[in-house]
């Protein structure tokens, strides 16, 4: 079981380094979606700075939205699911690691881009270390709730679309916590709170989306 | 009709596809190094039985056991005993032949296929091309070198000589051979001829349901068949 956990997890990865540029879409999604924003609404330093956390956890959460549909659409497509379906790994598990796969691919590179582009947005240094802590928390949490979305749209051409609509509503709580707790390192008004509720979502979310997204696929497999 | 304790075995196995009734009452029993080959004109339900037997499907009346026991118990008990080949290949562009071969290893959860199997199929030679480059007669022969890499006492093939040609067939029906010779058990739906010697033929043309049976009018259609309230 513990062979099938990671040898899904390193085929996922190892697909992903030979994707080429494909699987650099998100990141380079976020890098984008965030530099528009000094574009758009000026180059001035404090409206930056207080609009900076807001920015780059909104552009983190469109960018996380726009690779979930490649979570299970490929193995299902070419029949790998099937194969994968046949093994010991109970599906929840599968679910697991397709998530774990999906965040280290998409949401790992984020927290990378993500300070960079706080010096971008000019935002202040108190704030550094928690959305750090905060994309650490949120990101897997993301990954985690949008498998159920992916699996709920596997299979359905176009299902890109109604994975945003059955997802963006389940991904508010983060935002509005993730946000909450780099606004308060700035100001001042501690972030402990937020984080800790954070940490609460993802502990919910992988105990409980495995079951909904293993449920979906056993459907899309019928 | 008891054959409880068959090693594999259906009993009026009946399917229905998006409220379509497929097929009813399709039984058999399979003891070690038995095969069983399944025909019948498209939409017949091969693939749906296939299906049903591999546990992707829930069987809409009747049951499928296990040594006796109702395959839907231990459903992961059945993963690991049966290969499944379908008709979709399953090949990443990306990844090379030995590449596929360690991960249809690994999901079954062995740490590493066996390495002399790609020369049964005739693959050796193409080990470390990728999927991409591989022709479709090559991309069917790595999908059935999946039924070498790890043991599993069940095989269920869906059309598995679809896009082979001649002498690679020859190599699936002596993959075949070998395999029930070693007590392990076949299923074959197919319209190609594979040579399955010994094994039992379900037409699956006499299974399915006429508009007219379900009308009731059809007697004679229906004669010897059970009534439509058993399932």
């Amino acid at each position: 079981m513990v062979t099938a956990f990671f040898g899904l997890i390193g085929r996922d990865l190892r697909l992903a380094a030979r994707g080429g540029i494909g699987s650099l879409v998100t990141v380079v999604f976020f890098v984008i979606a965030v530099s528009l924003f000094p574009l758009g609404v000026g180059p001035e330093s404090a409206l930056l700075e207080r609009i900076a956390p807001g920015v780059l956890w909104v552009c983190a959460l469109l960018a996380t939205m726009l690779s979930l549909g490649r979570m299970f659409d490929e193995d299902f497509e070419d029949g790998s699911l099937e194969i994968i379906a046949l093994g010991p790994l109970p599906l929840e598990l599968v679910v697991l690691a397709k998530a774990l796969a999906h965040w280290l691919i998409t949401g790992l590179p984020l927290m990378i881009a993500a300070p960079v582009l706080a010096v971008l947005l000019n935002m202040s240094t108190e704030g550094f270390a928690v959305l750090m802590i905060s994309l650490l928390l949120g990101t897997p949490t993301l990954s985690l709730i949008g498998s159920v979305g992916a699996a709920l749209t596997v299979g359905l051409r176009r299902g890109g679309v109604l994975i945003s609509l059955l997802v963006l509503p389940l991904y508010v709580p983060v935002l509005i916590f993730a946000v909450g707790a780099v606004e308060g390192a700035i100001f001042g008004l501690g972030e402990q709170a937020n984080l800790l509720i954070l940490a609460g979502g993802l502990l919910a979310a992988l105990a409980l989306t495995p079951w909904a997204s293993a449920a979906a696929l056993r459907m899309a497999l019928e | 009709m008891n054959d409880g304790t068959a090693r594999f075995a259906a009993r009026e196995v009946a399917c229905i596809r998006g409220e379509r009734p497929v097929f009813r009452d399709v039984s058999f029993a399979l003891e070690p190094g038995a095969g069983l080959i399944l025909r019948g004109p498209n939409g017949s339900g091969k693939s749906s039985l296939i299906r049903i037997l591999a546990g992707f499907l829930k069987p809409a009346g009747g049951m499928v056991a296990w040594g006796g026991e109702n395959m839907t118990v231990a459903p992961e008990a059945h993963n690991a005993r049966c290969h499944y080949v379908g008709h979709l290949e399953a090949v990443k562009a990306a990844l090379t032949v030995a590449e596929h071969l360690a991960f249809w290893a690994a999901v079954k959860g062995f740490a590493k296929a066996d390495d002399n199997i790609l020369a049964a199929l005739d693959l050796e030679d193409l080990a470390e091309v990728p999927g991409r480059f591989l022709s479709a007669g090559q991309k069917r022969r790595l999908t059935l070198t999946r039924l070498l890499a790890t043991p599993a006492e069940l095989w269920l093939l869906d059309e598995p000589s679809v896009t082979l040609d001649g002498q690679s067939a020859a190599r699936l029906e002596a993959m075949l051979a070998a395999h029930r010779a070693g007590g392990g058990m076949a299923i074959v739906a197919t319209h190609a001829e594979i040579a399955l010697p010994g094994a039992e033929t379900i037409d699956m043309a006499n299974h399915g349901i006429s508009a007219a049976a379900l009308l009731g009018e059809s007697a004679d259609a229906a004669a010897g068949e059970p009534d439509y309230g058993t399932w």
